[in-house]
């Protein structure tokens, strides 16, 4: 293991992060801080807390906005830091390294997913000004914010070897993760929903994440928590697994 | 340590779409030479690199690199083994510094800010350190390439057409910052298509083409094996016939007995005193002459002779 490797990817990925800091952090601060105000202040004081559980409106949808966040955060920086050395010619450096999979996970994962933990604390930190809001279990909130960062930063370090143009990298978080999010239970809780749309809303893995989230809150959940854990692990799993083969065969990468 | 420091066995690598760019190549590199893979665009120099560098994989055959296998000890081998393609290609809005001091790192070295300082002071970037790549002349980015290399200290470094585009100054420049490797010991592969650059600065030269290599040998051998003179001697009155004081040597009339042709010699000088012989059997003989116009035929000849040919029996 190259840790020296590891860690000048890590530093620079991070350094270019700091680099465009201002923006890239104002864009999804100011995005859920619209949901929060719209949503959680003016429409949520309205709705029947009974419906949620027992907590807040704004309360119920942070969990919600947040796992939007982390989810198009990490998926977007991950395949972007890995796509545009592609696109420059830059990625022959690594290529020719004495750099595997572990030094790649840890430098471009690794700080893909601490770009979107900076940006996901940021936006709860915003979140007080807006909502009132408790955390029922920190440690199993944290542990599992981080779980699902470093899940989609994988799938995003995928992505952006998989794609060969911007519109790809852009297509997969627009036309997938956004939609699955949205109808994945964030704004609403499933018992509302009417069959069959209760049943099919279950197939949709985002759901289980939203819903495992949203228990580390609030408490409460609509699907056992032990299944969302499951299946985020499983996901991680699944992406380790298939990044170990891209290395192996060298799949887009040594073509 | 007397084995090759590279050593390429039966190497193939054919693209997806079905193009074979390398079409089984041999090559052994001796520790301390400086070799001049010479070959026109297309003929696989850059499939040659890349699979060595591990940018590709190879479809058949086997590379090692001080002894040991390059797929099966990658690590170890990448660490000494140093790269700067054909392509400017880095992060154009990082620091040269930066950028340097990254590359370090990647390949495993602590960091050494005085090495790093020898490096850019060396290739003439010092003053630009803190200056964004993006912000440098086409020159002095394929520097900061070079630096990047050179900062984890390869044995084995491989320059991809490393003047391509640069002009006859930095051009000048670069052949010195190469021999200046060499003085340290290091074993440079570079790839050209110009023939004035494999003459000026390699110790043995391969020509390639179509994936495959049509020669290798020291640049002195093959200028002797295939390297000629030609001198041309306008006559003031035409010849009907050679005089014999003339037929040990390799001369022929033409222009209707107008102009003396000579045409010999190995380029190691033999050709030179042959002609100057003739010259002066012409003198002795009272055979007058008008101008005398020699010309040595140069690697460049060679190569097109050879890429010719090979492309005739291929
Ligand atoms: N990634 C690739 N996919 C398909 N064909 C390629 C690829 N890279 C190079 N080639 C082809 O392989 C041949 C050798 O290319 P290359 O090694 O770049 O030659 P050189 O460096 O000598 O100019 C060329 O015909 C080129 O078109
Ligand atoms: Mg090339």
């Amino acid at each position: 293991m190259n840790l020296r490797g590891a860690l000048a990817i890590l530093t620079n990925e991070l350094a270019r992060f700091f680099r465009t800091a201002f923006g890239s952090i104002l864009s999804p601060v100011l995005t859920t801080s619209l949901y929060l105000v719209v949503f959680g202040a003016a429409i949520g004081s309205r709705m029947d807390p009974a419906q949620f559980g027992g907590s807040s409106y704004g309360a119920f949808i942070i969990p919600g906005l947040i796992m939007l966040t982390l989810l198009s955060e990490s998926t977007s920086n991950a395949s972007f830091g890995i796509y545009m050395p592609r696109f420059t010619g830059a990625i022959y450096e690594l290529l020719s390294a004495p750099v595997g999979v572990a030094e790649t996970l840890i430098g471009f994962v690794g700080a893909a997913a601490a770009k979107s933990l900076i940006i996901a604390a940021i936006i709860l930190g915003t979140a007080t000004l807006f909502v009132d809001y408790e955390i029922a279990h920190p440690f199993y909130a944290v542990g599992y914010i981080v779980l699902v960062a470093a899940a989609f930063s994988l799938f995003g370090f995928i992505l952006g070897i998989w794609a060969d143009g911007f519109e790809k990298l852009q297509i997969v978080p627009m036309l997938i993760l956004m939609p699955l999010t949205f109808l994945g239970g964030t704004f609403y809780s499933i018992d509302m929903l009417a069959e069959p749309w209760r049943t099919v809303a279950q197939f949709n893995p985002i759901f289980y994440l939203i819903n495992g989230l949203r228990w580390t809150f609030t408490g409460t959940s609509d699907v056992p928590i032990a299944l969302a854990f499951g299946l985020t692990l499983a996901f991680v799993g699944l992406c380790v697994a298939v990044v170990a083969f891209i290395f192996r065969t060298g799949w887009r990468l040594r073509d | 340590m007397d084995g090759p420091i590279l050593q390429i066995r039966d190497l193939t690598k054919t693209y997806k779409g079905g193009m074979q760019a390398l079409a089984g190549v041999n090559l052994d590199i001796r520790r301390g030479e400086i070799f001049a893979l010479l070959g026109p665009n297309g003929a696989g120099k850059t499939t040659l690199i890349g699979a060595v560098c591990g940018l590709l994989r190879p479809t058949g055959g086997t590379i090692e690199a001080f002894g040991q296998d390059v797929q099966r000890h990658w690590r170890s081998v990448r660490r000494r083994i140093g790269l700067v393609p054909q392509e400017l290609s880095f992060d154009m809005f990082a620091r040269v510094d930066h950028s340097v001091t990254y590359s370090r790192g990647m390949f495993g070295c602590a960091p050494d800010p005085a090495r790093i300082e020898q490096v850019l002071r060396s290739l003439s970037l010092w003053d630009k350190r803190k200056a964004k790549i993006r912000e440098l002349s086409g020159g002095m980015k394929r520097r900061v390439m070079i630096a990047k290399a050179l900062s984890h200290d390869p044995e084995l470094l491989f320059l991809d057409e490393p003047t391509a585009g640069v002009d006859v100054e930095l051009r000048r420049d670069m052949w010195r910052q190469i021999d200046a490797l060499r003085e340290n010991g290091t074993t440079i592969i570079l790839t050209t298509h110009y023939i004035e650059e494999a003459q000026e600065m390699a110790d043995r030269v391969g020509v390639i083409n179509k994936g495959k290599l049509l020669l290798v040998d020291d640049k002195a051998t093959i200028m002797a094996k295939l390297g000629s003179t030609e001198a041309r001697i306008e006559l003031a009155q035409p010849l009907a016939d050679l005089p014999p004081a003339l037929t040990p040597y390799q001369v022929s009339l033409e222009r209707g007995g107008r102009t003396l042709v000579y045409r010999g010699g190995d380029g190691s000088g033999k050709g030179k005193r042959e002609a100057a012989a003739v010259i002066k059997a012409l003198v002795d003989h009272g055979i007058a002459f008008e101008a005398i116009e020699t010309r040595e035929s140069s690697l460049e000849d060679i190569f097109v002779d050879l890429v010719e040919r090979g492309e005739v029996t291929a």
